[in-house]
């Protein structure tokens, strides 16, 4: 205020000499630490050795191989689970398959159904206990695997629970026919969430399923197969191996497996489409992306910030829909990239099981090891690089918040899934140019756009080649909405009406 | 023409002033809050868990921040009074929990309030402005301001008039802002948003702007005579719109959140708001506030149960 009362200071007057790349706190009076608030981890028990879900029941691999599966933030060993070989596939495909003849196909969708709620109230009733053994073998924020995967997945076995009796009504002929046993292999970063998404249409459509999680995250899928039991589900209807990419190998190319689901790189994605060509096998692949998250000036700049951190920060990045790439109007750049960097400062780093924790641990080795390649990649090809002041932990897998800008599309860091914590922040002009950038990538999973313009939200969406495109918002996910990509992200749909086709002849 | 999505808002404070059309381009030049996004931020926010020594600086800081207020129309000298004692020393349980930041009454009881709390850090706010309606002339709105500060108040909370603004006249709302607050003297002036009234969180945003931009000291978002009273979304936008006009100009406006809040486990919330949207720096009692009549002895009652490990019975906390 020019004519303002003395007291209240300096008025209106922009302060000068406040550099745009470096946006300043305002220095803390007082400074609130929170205390640790850890989820107790006595919730669970882990047993010191797992074996293989088949045919109802636990049992060793038929080598007696095991092998261990580690906490990522402090890299101790949870415990042993078996490696299941080919004859362990054998015989959980032939568990399935006579589960499928006997019990499962004959059985009324109704009775199917009052399984699979069963399954999705166990869930919810042992939901803490899934949420805190998540957190320990995956490394993600109690927070997200307590607010997100756990709720999702009961949700999703109660959205399918739904469709079990009312298949002939689902739009795929008047009588939908199961496929019969699926092979279905999931990724590490969302191990029961995953599970869910493959288990719920395919048992719901009267499949039986044997499932392969990943090697590094077996325990939550183990703990799933053990509320099958306490479902009362019959035998064979789902089994559960442990391995690594050779038990997946195995049981892809099993002459038995009438489906296969596969969710991962779309570089083991490629290797399984083509073992299955000509095999009459039927087959969805749900793989890699490079999504862009498209900022106009004129969206709501305080949600589209928050809708950027979610959309790459959201569980470390190991999202296959992550927003990766930031497209930003050029005219607001600078701005947006302020508000970015503050915000990311708020970010809390540490340990998985901590309340308050934002960004957990990198799942494992291998991808810290990958996501440190390609950063050094992005600044080695000219992108600045910055990340929040964050002390990691001396043990475990770490990898700090990331920001890259002068990033351009032919740098490798805005073509290149990285599937950690690193954002490339690119630039447009106007919307076409947005479009044109956006598209301009060999995957095709999903988009964000924030405008405050809802007709350019249309016009953009339309142009958009990806599965899934959120407006305002990123990384919503609802059983009931279908999820899947383009080009390299893959084929087939999961969730909604559109996820039972992958598990129907009609 | 596009809006600018972000940073600084350019402007020249006397021009815009003058009229309704070029103080629309201002407000309605500010970023658009998205309605389902401020919601979800602000949920996730009050997931954080707040325990042990984080717990108890959270609860002392709530209990310096309390504006301890009656308004009623059965007030009398002795309510006040006994309001301000309790005020002054919320608690005698050793070590002693620190005093209310203020109290908060009707013009006619400010002199009451002064003499009570005469000698203690603790602040008399009046409200004003024909509060909580604001339907009154100027003239009249101006008088129940200089009497109020005539008889001692510290603290004027005015509200604006959201009929003129909801009508788009905001030169009108601004000019009111401006001349409560030269009647305000040396007093500080709280705007009163009634955010419950203006319904969407783009007023809440452009209304917050408005009286930041007339000189307000606080901005606050309720009278507690309207529900909605504070909620959490429109909180979390006032407090970034507090924080983004110290980046435009350089000047920090505090935030009242007031109507509803009336646990502890509220009061840490809005704590948490403040600290990872504002920042620190506006953990303190200059530049934040907690409007309430009874969230006092929760947070006294919290602070016992944190330093003994057992609740201690309603009865050993006094209710003046």
């Amino acid at each position: 205020m020019a004519s303002g009362k003395g007291k209240s200071g300096t008025g209106l007057a922009r302060q000068s000499g406040r550099g745009r790349s470096e946006p300043e706190l305002p220095q803390a009076a007082v400074s609130w630490e929170y205390a640790p608030a850890p989820e107790s981890r006595d919730v669970v028990s882990i047993a010191p050795e797992y074996g293989l879900f088949v045919d109802g029941e636990f049992r060793p691999a038929a080598s007696g191989k095991t092998f261990a599966t580690v906490d990522p933030a402090s890299e101790e060993r949870l415990s042993l689970v078996a490696d299941a070989a080919a004859a362990d596939v054998d015989a959980a495909v032939a568990a399935a398959r006579t589960a499928f003849d006997r019990v499962w196909r004959p059985m009324p969708g109704s009775e199917r159904a009052k399984y699979l709620f069963r399954v999705a109230r166990l869930l919810q009733e042992r939901s803490r206990e899934f949420a805190v053994l998540e957190s320990l073998d995956n490394g993600k924020p109690i927070r997200e695997s307590r607010d997100v995967d756990i709720p999702l997945a009961a949700a999703h076995f109660f959205y399918y629970a739904g469709w079990a009796d009312k298949l002939e009504h689902a739009g795929f002929g008047p009588a939908p026919r199961p496929l019969g046993v699926a092979g279905q292999v999931i990724p590490w970063n969302f191990p029961l969430l995953m599970a869910a998404w493959k288990l719920a249409p395919a048992l719901a459509a009267g499949n039986t399923c044997v499932l392969k999680p990943a090697e590094t995250t077996p325990l939550t899928a183990l703990l799933l197969a053990e509320v099958c039991q306490q479902a009362g589900l019959p035998p064979g209807v789902v089994n559960v191996l442990t391995g690594d990419g050779r038990t997946g190998a195995a049981l892809i190319g099993h002459p038995g497996v009438d489906k296969i689901a596969f969710t991962g790189s779309t570089e083991v994605g490629r290797q399984i489409a083509a073992s299955a060509a000509g095999t009459g096998k039927k087959v969805t692949l749900e793989l890699g992306g490079k999504a862009a998250n498209i900022v106009f000036d004129d969206a709501p700049v305080e949600q589209a910030v928050e809708g950027i951190v979610s959309g790459i920060f959201f569980n470390q990045g190991h999202v296959c829909c992550a927003g990766s790439r930031l497209l930003v109007q050029e005219s607001v750049a600078d701005a947006v990239v302020d508000r970015l960097r503050r915000r990311l400062t708020m970010l809390r780093l540490g340990d998985p099981l901590d309340k308050n924790t934002d960004i957990g641990a990198i799942n494992s080795r291998q991808q810290l090891d990958k996501i440190t390649e390609l950063s050094a990649a992005g600044e080695a090809e000219g992108a600045q690089r910055w990340s929040p002041p964050c002390r990691l932990p001396d043990k475990g897998y770490w990898f700090a918040p990331t920001l890259f800008t002068g990033v351009s599309q032919s740098h490798r860091i805005a073509r290149e899934e990285i599937f950690g914590p690193v954002l490339s922040v690119l630039t447009f002009r106007t919307p076409a140019e947005a479009v044109a950038k956006a598209n301009n990538t060999p995957y095709g999973l999903s988009a964000g756009i924030w405008t405050e313009k809802g007709s350019r939200i249309l016009w953009m969406a339309q142009r958009m080649r990806a599965g899934v495109v959120w407006a305002n918002t990123y990384n919503r996910f609802d059983p009931a909405s279908p999820f899947g990509g383009y080009q390299e992200s893959g084929y087939g749909r999961e969730g909604g009406r559109h996820g039972l086709a992958a598990y129907l002849s009609a | 023409m596009a809006r600018p999505a972000a940073g600084p808002v350019e402007f020249d404070v006397t021009d815009i002033a003058t009229s309704d059309a070029a103080l629309r381009q201002v407000l309605h030049g500010l970023p658009g809050v998205d309605q389902v996004g401020a919601a979800e931020r602000a949920a996730a926010l009050a997931t954080r868990s707040i325990k042990k020594d984080a717990k108890l600086r959270a609860l002392d800081m709530a209990i310096s921040m309390v504006d301890l207020t009656t308004l009623e129309g059965a007030d009398t000298p002795g309510k006040v009074r006994a309001m301000c004692a309790k005020a002054r020393q919320p608690d005698v349980e050793p070590p002693p929990a620190p005093p209310a930041a203020a109290v908060c009454v009707y013009p006619d009881l400010v002199a009451v309030a002064r003499d009570a709390v005469a000698g203690s850090s603790v602040k008399v706010a009046a409200v004003a402005t024909a509060f909580p309606s604001g339907r009154a002339s100027l003239a009249v709105k101006l008088a129940d301001v200089e009497d109020a500060v005539r008889a001692g108040a510290d603290e004027i909370d005015m509200v604006i008039d959201r009929g003129a603004f909801l009508a788009g006249r905001y030169g009108q709302v601004y000019a009111e802002l401006a001349a409560v607050r030269d009647a305000c003297g040396n007093a500080h002036l709280k705007v009163i948003l009634e955010t419950g009234e203006l319904v969407t969180l783009d007023n809440v945003a452009r209304a917050s702007w408005l009286a930041m931009m007339a000189g307000a000291d606080f901005i606050k978002t309720s009278t507690g005579k309207v529900t909605p009273a504070a909620t959490l979304p429109v909180a979390l936008v006032m407090l970034g719109a507090v924080r983004d006009f110290e980046q435009a100009a350089g000047r920090r406006v505090g935030v009242k959140v007031a109507g509803g809040i009336r646990t502890a486990k509220d009061a840490i919330r809005y704590l948490v708001l403040v600290n990872e949207t504002a920042g620190p720096a506006w953990l303190t009692p200059d530049l934040f506030r907690i409007g309430a009549s009874t969230l006092l002895n929760d947070l006294l009652m919290q602070r016992s149960k944190q330093r003994t490990g057992r609740y201690a019975g309603a009865d050993y906390f006094t209710i003046d």
